[in-house]
């Protein structure tokens, strides 16, 4: 009986610790063949063809697009909490909007990508450009914004509003003031793990946004853009030489960091968060 | 709260280390030459144009820093069709427009700017040389479907094919399939671009696809069709069966850009990009 | 008053807000549905059509649907037959600090972009496939494979988050009466888990379904659709299809039309999962309440 506990026991532990196995070899497979190629030159200059040059435009092309998303999906995404979490009532049309919200949130991103092409480069016109990727990466960011603002805004203690309304304040006071104070940890974070969801993304980009392989920064926002997983996408693909691939390489450690980055501040925000949730420092 | 702003400043630093980088970057490298071109141009379609219109657009942005080209591929289809829907400025292809497309933007400009072929490849290892056209039709039709039969290994044939718009496959259908009745293979891999024949062919033994003459290099081997080996001259002197014409289309008479992109691509240097990549020029 | 005026003023502004993601979503399911009207009102012959070839215009996604379930079920399989495992360990076996190891490392397979993954897919496992099983590399199994490691760590995150809110009363009360920890796992916890680990299998495979880039790298994509017979052949899945033809589909032809119904149904098919998953987790909840 013992030893039948231990064999499923050590099973157990096997299964644990494939999945970490498998991280481990996926990273590490990318990083020895992808760090040979980063260098000064691999950040800073323009690629050309699939052989030469650097990914500079791709970089900045990635957080352009990135911004614009986040100019687009937070500011709605915090309001939408803010009245999902202060104000709605408990009627047909909040539970129509929560509905909503979910439902975006499972919208494959293929189909994001497909609206974009016929909404926004097409019928509005914008062409394949910064504004139609940002905006498409937007509508796909947006219910998780919605959901992790929701979430710091409701974990704020009931005692903290009621103090400041009771000492006289309007609700928006003690909203911005009190409530949106201690939830913006918690909406950063959710906002950063949304960067790395959006910074990742390639089929929505690839459709709306760029061929990936642009040697140029964009000047306007209806210019095409470049982008870290589109540059991937070409040049694991389409190149068969061993300088393409280590650049494929090199540009995948590229948008890792980017997420680790991402994802370690997320972590470190959320453990504060919730110190100062229990009662550390107020 | 102090470790939180110190990550809201760091963000800071970041995007504006970003900013001031593009500002360096768009700083136009020198601002003696009169006359620039400015403005951003997009081109997009045939794989088989991909290396041309990339050396181009290299050239003509080293001679105008405030040129914005973006090339891009995507197959003949996407070209002719972005190009008609006033998605991007010009279009590439690598075959005629076909009549389906004629009806739905019927005010394309075509441009032809080179000419080239296509040849029939396999692995470098691959012990076979030669195929007659009609082997071929059979071997990506699948009636044929293991390498010894057509003298090779004992294994199994996998058959790359490209996606249902591109040039390269129309003109691939006319000449070697169409001809004796055959289409390709329902279980031909699919692969949207030239390059990722060739990526494919060149790293299975056993595969064989086609490609424009211009992704023909070490890393494939081209066959023989009827005997004659598939290379610039053999298609100029008429012997190698296959030549197609490669176009830029723009939708409506070109404009300003798009005209000085087309008049680049048929002036002297442009023609030298065209059979320095193993093309056939037309000027 | 004034401040009585701005307040509501300010509730309006949030509730307008509020409403953007309904007229997003309201947008998307119109554009979608409008382009692809006139591929779904050809009604059984693309839905149970058996052949997909636009040159001829033959518009049946049978074999495509066929294929999105077989894609995404295997590596749903995969995925659970590891995943579950694993999360039983990190929730009731293992040692803290191993699981504060272990838990990151999982998530942050999450973030591993599809592009990167399906990379990595193309150069090692079909490469590793062709080698050691035969066949063209690019087939199901490699699908299988890529689309494993993108859902484990959804599969493991919830099925561990449900296992661990199984209340301790149960788990106490069964090792009072003198069941083993093994046991006492297998016997209460786990039935009482069980609607979680179920969320957690749906809304993965809905994950998979969806899935775009990865797929299309290591798939094989046959130029015709088909229903495959063997884990080594290539297929095509409906993510997959709809990027490598939207391209060149010519706009307002059948072909574009039927590229955005195979969106639609890939949206329904998610929808439904997600639905499923919804429900599930609900129940879950009112029978440990």
């Amino acid at each position: 009986m013992n030893i039948k506990e231990k064999i499923v026991k050590g099973g157990l532990f096997v299964s644990a610790l494939i999945s970490v196995v498998v991280l481990l070899i996926v990273i590490g497979y990318i990083v020895v063949n992808g760090i040979g190629v980063i260098s000064l030159d691999f950040l800073l200059k323009s690629p050309y063809r699939f052989e030469y040059g650097g990914v500079f435009p791709q970089i900045i092309g990635s957080l352009f697009l990135v911004a614009l998303c986040l100019l687009f999906a937070v500011p709605l995404g915090v309001a939408s909490a803010i009245y999902l979490a202060e104000y709605a009532p408990d009627n047909v049309i909040t539970s129509c909007i929560r509905l909503f919200v979910e439902c975006l949130a499972g919208i494959p991103s293929i189909v994001i990508g497909l609206f974009g092409l016929v909404f926004l480069v097409y019928y509005l016109g914008f062409g394949v450009s910064m504004l139609s990727g940002g905006l498409a990466l937007g509508f796909m960011i947006l219910p998780w914004t919605v959901r992790a603002s929701e979430e710091a805004i409701k974990a704020v203690p009931r005692s903290y509003r009621e103090a400041s309304l009771a000492l006289g304040a309007s609700k928006w006071q003690t909203i911005r003031s009190v409530v949106l104070k201690s939830a913006y940890p918690g909406i950063i974070t959710g906002i950063l793990l949304g960067i790395g969801k959006a910074i990742g993304e390639t089929a929505v980009v690839l459709l709306t946004a760029g061929s990936g392989l642009e040697s140029f920064l964009p000047r306007s926002i209806l210019d095409p853009v470049a982008s870290l997983p589109v540059y991937v996408y070409m040049l694991a693909t389409q190149g068969q030489t061993s300088a393409a691939y280590s650049r494929a390489f090199g540009a995948s450690i590229l948008l890792i960091t980017m997420f680790l980055v991402m994802s370690i501040s997320a972590l470190f925000l959320r453990n504060r968060y919730i110190k100062r949730m229990s009662g550390g420092r107020w | 709260m102090h470790k939180i702003k110190a990550v809201v400043i760091a963000a800071t630093v970041v995007v504006a280390i970003a900013a001031v980088g593009t500002a360096v970057f768009l700083m136009p490298k020198s601002s003696l030459t009169e006359e620039r071109l400015s403005g951003k141009l997009t081109i997009a379609g045939s794989t088989t144009l991909l290396p041309i219109n990339e050396e181009c657009r290299r050239l003509l942005m080293e001679k105008n820093p405030e040129l914005r080209i973006s090339v891009s591929g995507g197959g003949s289809g996407h070209g002719i069709k972005a190009a008609g829907a006033g998605e991007i400025d010009i279009g590439a292809a690598s075959r005629d427009i076909k009549s389906k497309e004629m009806e739905v933007y019927p005010d394309l400009k075509l441009v032809v700017i080179g000419k080239d072929s296509l040849a029939i490849v396999v692995h470098p290892n691959n012990p076979v040389n030669e195929l007659t056209m009609e082997e071929a039709s059979k071997i990506f039709s699948g009636e044929i479907n293991n390498w010894k039969e057509v003298g090779g290994e004992d294994a199994k044939i996998r058959v790359i094919t490209r996606e249902g718009g591109s040039g390269t496959r129309e003109v691939f259908e006319t000449y070697v399939m169409k001809r004796f009745g055959r289409e390709i293979a329902g279980a031909a891999s699919v692969k949207p671009s030239n390059g990722e024949v060739r990526a494919t062919v060149s790293g299975d033994k056993n595969s064989i696809g086609y490609v424009s003459l211009g992704f023909v290099d070490p890393s494939l081997k081209a066959l023989k069709i009827d005997g004659v080996e598939a290379t610039v001259e053999n298609v100029l002197s008429g012997d190698y069966p296959i030549s197609r014409s490669l176009y830029l289309i723009t939708k409506g008479e070109p404009e300003q850009l798009e005209k000085a992109f087309i008049d680049y691509m048929l002036s002297e240097e442009g023609q030298k990009v065209v059979e320095d990549n193993g093309y056939i020029r037309v000027k | 008053m004034e401040v009585g005026r701005a307040e509501k003023i300010i509730e309006k502004v949030f509730f307008i807000s509020a409403l953007s993601s309904i007229l997003i979503v309201f947008f998307i399911i119109a554009f979608i549905l409008k382009e692809s009207i006139p591929a779904l009102a050809l009604g059984w012959n693309f839905f149970l059509g058996m052949r997909w070839y636009p040159p001829h215009s033959q518009f049946g996604i049978f074999p495509i649907v066929v294929s999105t379930f077989v894609v995404g079920i295997g590596a749903l399989a995969i995925a659970a037959s590891i995943g579950i495992p694993a999360s039983i360990y990190l929730a009731e076996f293992s040692p803290g600090w191993l699981r504060n190891i272990i838990k990151p490392c999982v998530e942050m397979l999450v973030g591993i972009p599809s592009i990167v993954l399906g990379f990595f897919g193309l150069m090692v496992l079909v490469v590793f496939i062709r080698n050691s099983f035969g066949g063209y590399g690019e087939c199901i199994l490699a699908g299988w494979m890529i689309l494993a490691i993108m859902t484990l760590p959804h599969v493991v995150s919830i099925s561990e988050d449900s296992i661990r809110a199984v209340p301790k009363g149960y788990k106490e009360a069964s090792l009072a009466l003198g069941a083993t920890h093994l046991q006492t796992t297998i016997r209460v916890i786990l039935p009482n888990a069980r609607s979680g680990i179920l969320a957690s299998l749906i809304l993965g495979m809905g994950n998979a379904i969806g899935e775009t880039m990865a797929v299309l790298m290591v798939i094989g994509n046959p130029n015709i659709p088909w229903i495959p017979s063997s884990v080594l052949e290539p297929v095509r899945v409906l993510t997959s299809t709809i990027v490598i033809e939207i391209g060149y589909a010519v706009w307002g032809s059948m072909h574009q039309h039927a590229l955005f119904a195979l969106g639609v149904v890939l949206f329904i098919i998610v929808a439904i999962l997600n639905v499923i998953t919804t429900a599930v987790i609900r129940k879950g909840v009112a029978g440990i309440g």
